[in-house]
């Protein structure tokens, strides 16, 4: 009882004191796992759920370049087996973006793995409402009461009290948020808005409003110039260092013996409707930054990382061809990507529909042949001992014609 | 009864603070009936006074204050004396901080995660501290490791306390059109809370007590409440301005101090060009001397309230604007301040700056001319004035070319986003960063209003800056599409529309609504 009211207290001061300065990207922790929820084998599992805004390109980040029809529909963003910026062959068929070498170490030592074709149940091409489908692990949008993981949170036997309190940040991750209480933590300086939130405005002032445009632009010239060198990480919350040190905070948090065992959280910036760029370019970038949170992870884990499994989802995917400003629009089927010393790695698991014509979804999107839900379900039920029952009821609804997918883990 | 959009924009946002969430169905009755939606609050004189309980009068705030500042005094003095380190005298850390700290092992990690290239650092922008008074020297180490917050002294806790009760009602006000009064003329009539102790202690009590009982009002009334005030005698120095043939000033020999009395002329009534001379700033100097109020002690009444102390006052007829003054006392400079208030030149600055501040930068010369002329009419009558503004159809047909100042932009998206604060600090931050620091501008003139001070490309960016850290808090759970239909209706561009829907995150969505045309013009 005095832990709680300590937890409140602290909540309060830390909250009004640091709200401002939290960007997109928040951490947040269940406080009541079970210490030892596999106490049978004596692991200490942990999972991170990485959430990523905006939509990913599978297709350029885990290329199909043994599919035929590939370099044709990505054009001139396409990832290429030779050259200056040759992709990371993962196998015979499928190569890695080359912003991602550590993520290639950990697949080569079977501690990563690519699934790919995989969408969840939601069908429509809408931001809000895929990252809705994405996070609640309900079939269909509209439901933000609660998230997945939250849920399987629940279905968790009641044990010890692992952690008290943490710092608390204020925006828990849909997938996270729910009846289960949930605490969190951000990194204290990310107070800058997205630069593609910033060229999206200087683009409807520069059609509604002149004075505003150019007094954005100018603002926004001021701030680069006071940051000094342009190739230095933004500080906003896409930056790649911005990402790194999220996951370092994470993952030193995790680490801890009173540490959260589950984590969620979210990157932005992933909507690459124009210049997405190939080998390098606007996406590298934000691959770079995924990858240095993946390493960060890796060493802040220590040997926690053994027992860890970390999911990296998106709302949906892109379109299989290129558009007419070298980017992609909304699409449908997409890559998760596994990494953790628990997960069964050096794999890239795909019921390949292929790109011909016909074979894309409505003739334009990589047809999705894995629920994302089986690769959730998976998962929890190798890394936390989830019942079917449970996954299939509560976790995520209606979803018994889902089988969790088997071994991931271990 | 038709409906307008466009109008129901110009009710909203030039008249009042911004459409509320939820269920207020603001804009629909600010589309069916504009005029009537923004007269409404009008009506209702008793409704501009902030009677929260926990506010207190000015004298009893005073008392505090100066009894706060004398024991940091004694302590300074005892330990000068004994040359040992002064006591802390901020008071005790709380009971349960040592819990706090146990408990923050995790947090000590991730403070120690804090960012220390200077590259990532914003301080200067959002400095973190409660209290703007304290912004730069707190901005410096922003980012440094900190220890558990200390607890907040008396003035501080004051100064938080009236700021949230401000910020309370003019979010959860109908149409704030009221509000927006209150901010006009107690920017008008400004103090500056970085003046020192007492001024921030007083910001609020100054605001309740000398210009709200008067915005639905007389000038005349209100002008003399604000001289009166301990606060604005304590900004303008005018409790250290002696009458140089004073008892007081003769046995000190000191002198005037012309600070409240230019700034009475040049901000308060007749404006920079009303026709006074040097030679009528230092006879009203001269009729306010012993304008003061009273110390600790109370030697010259309840402390902290208006005294005339007759012993510091300039004696002799003076002669301002060509009009002789001859009482020996305070009906002196009330005299002065009543024909003040019915000078001509005053109903044009008035009704300039009024009209500057709600229709245009450059203010339609016909409009300022009806409303100074019903300034004069009325006696100064401020109901009068606010629905002659309102009345008018100029004030309706103008474009909505001025930017919101930072103060109305935040409470804009705190009442969009159904906010009402529990505590100041994240306006308070907020308002420092973007160089509007609640009850602290820069000099006497008070904030700027005109967009030259507002759309400046660093403080458009910060406040996209701001925006998007608003976004990312309250994004959830809100559909950023369904608050356009909220703040704009079918008045909303098709350009906007689109930029938020094609946005590729709620939370992306929500900054872009608002940093929108349509929400930071009026």
């Amino acid at each position: 009882m005095e832990t709680t009211m300590d937890c409140e207290s602290l909540r309060s001061s830390v909250v009004s004191r640091r709200s401002l300065l939290l960007g997109g990207a928040s951490f947040a922790a269940w406080a009541y796992l079970p210490k030892f929820a596999r106490a049978a084998d004596g692991r200490d599992p942990r999972l991170v759920v990485v959430i990523l805004r905006g939509a990913l390109d599978g297709l350029a980040t885990v290329a199909p370049i043994g599919d035929p029809d590939y370099a044709g529909l990505h054009g001139s963003i396409a990832l290429s087996s030779n050259g200056p910026n040759a992709a990371l062959p993962l196998d015979n068929f499928f190569s890695l973006h080359p912003a991602m070498p550590e993520f290639a170490r950990m697949y080569r030592e079977k501690n990563a793995a690519v699934i790919h074709a995989v969408a969840t149940s939601y069908r429509d091409r809408s931001h809000f409402d895929g990252q809705d489908v994405l996070e609640s692990g309900f079939a269909g949008p509209g439901r933000v009461q609660s998230g997945w993981l939250n849920r399987a949170l629940e279905g968790l036997p009641k044990g010890e009290r692992v952690m008290s309190a943490l710092a608390v940040g204020p925006t828990t991750p849909l997938v996270l948020r729910g009846a289960a209480p949930t605490v969190g933590w951000a990194p204290v300086a990310v107070p800058q808005a997205a630069e593609d939130t910033a060229m999206r405005l200087v683009e409807l002032y520069q059609h509604r409003d002149p004075a505003l445009a150019a007094a954005l632009k100018q603002g926004l010239a001021l701030d680069k110039a006071a940051q000094g060198d342009d190739m230095k990480p933004k500080p906003g919350t896409n930056g790649v260092a911005a990402m790194r040190l999220v996951a370092r905070g994470a993952a030193k948090l995790m680490a801890a013996d009173d540490g959260p065992r589950i984590g969620a959280l979210a990157f932005d910036g992933w909507d690459t409707h124009a210049n997405e760029g190939g080998p390098v370019g606007r996406l590298a970038q934000l691959l770079g930054g995924l990858d240095g949170a993946l390493a960060e992870f890796e060493s802040g884990l220590g040997a926690r990382w053994r027992d860890t499994v970390i999911v990296i989802a998106t709302e949906f995917g892109r379109t299989a061809r290129i558009n007419g400003t070298q980017g992609t629009d909304h699409g449908t089927g997409t890559i998760a990507l596994l990494a953790g010393g628990a997960v069964k790695g050096g794999r890239v698991i795909a019921d390949w529909p292929g790109l011909k014509p016909a074979n894309l979804y409505q003739g334009r999107d990589l047809a999705p042949t894995t629920d994302l839900r089986a690769v959730m379900k998976g998962v929890l039920k190798d890394q936390f001992g989830l019942a079917e029952k449970v996954l299939a009821e509560n976790v995520f609804p209606d979803s018994s014609a889902v089988k969790p997918m088997q071994g991931l883990v271990g | 009864m038709a409906r307008d959009s466009q109008a129901a924009l110009v009710a909203l946002n030039r008249f009042g603070l911004g459409a509320r969430g939820g269920a207020s169905g603001d804009i629909l009755n600010a589309a069916s009936d504009p005029r009537g939606f923004v007269k409404q609050e009008l009506a209702r004189p008793n409704g501009v006074l902030l009677e929260v309980p926990g506010l207190q009068s000015t004298p009893a705030l005073g008392k505090a204050v100066f009894d706060y500042q004398f024991e940091i005094q004694q302590a300074r003095d005892a330990a000068a004396k004994s040359a040992a380190p002064a006591p802390a005298i901020e008071g005790q850390p709380p009971a349960d901080a040592k819990a706090q700290r146990r408990n923050l092992s995790l947090n000590s990690i991730a403070m120690d995660m804090a960012p220390r290239e200077p590259s990532r650092e914003a301080p200067a922008k959002l400095p973190e501290n409660p209290d703007a008074a304290m912004a730069s020297a707190e901005a410096m180490r922003a980012n440094a490791p900190k220890p558990p917050p200390a607890p907040l002294n008396v003035i501080q806790k004051t100064f938080r306390a009236e700021a949230l009760a401000r910020l309370q009602r003019a979010v959860i006000a109908d149409c704030g059109f009221t509000e927006r009064l209150v901010v006009f003329w107690s920017n008008h009539f400004c103090i500056s809370a970085n003046k020192g102790g007492p001024a921030r202690m007083w910001a609020g009590s100054f605001e309740r007590e000398a210009i709200r009982p008067h915005v639905l009002g007389r000038f005349g009334d209100m002008l003399k409440a604000v001289e009166q005030h301990p606060a604005m005698l304590f900004f303008l120095d005018n409790q250290q301005s002696l009458g140089p043939d004073s008892r007081a000033g003769r046995n000190r020999n000191r002198g005037l101090n012309e600070n409240l009395a230019r700034e009475i002329l040049e901000l308060h009534t007749l404006g920079v060009g009303g026709g006074y001379s040097q030679a009528d700033v230092t006879s009203l100097a001269n009729i306010i001397t012993g304008w003061t109020y009273a110390g600790r002690l109370g030697q010259l009444g309840p402390p902290a309230s208006f005294v005339f102390n007759a012993n510091a006052h300039q004696p002799g007829a003076q002669r301002v604007m060509g009009k002789i003054y001859d009482a020996s006392d305070v009906m002196q400079g009330e005299a002065v301040l009543a024909d003040l208030a019915g000078h001509p030149a005053t109903a044009k600055f008035i009704a300039g700056k009024f009209v500057q501040h709600f229709v245009a930068d450059d203010p339609p010369p016909a409009l300022v001319a009806r409303l100074a002329d019903v300034f004069t009419r009325t006696d100064g009558d401020l109901k009068a004035l606010a629905t002659a503004l309102v009345d008018s159809d100029d004030a309706w047909k103008a474009p909505p070319s001025k930017m919101r100042s930072p103060y109305e932009f935040l409470v804009a998206a705190g009442r969009l986003l159904a906010q009402i604060p529990n505590n100041p600090g994240l306006y308070l931050t907020a308002l420092n960063a973007l160089g509007q620091p609640l009850w602290a501008p820069a000099g006497p003139n008070g904030f700027p209003d005109t967009n030259a001070a507002w759309a400046a490309p660093e403080g458009i960016k910060l406040r996209l800056d701001i925006s998007a850290q608003i976004a990312a808090r309250l994004a959830d759970g809100v559909d950023p599409r369904d608050l356009l239909e909220l703040v704009a209706a079918d008045a909303a561009s098709s350009e906007t529309r689109r930029t938020i829907e094609r946005a590729e995150s709620r939370q992306q969505a929500l900054a872009l609504l608002l940093m929108s045309p349509e929400f930071q013009r009026r």
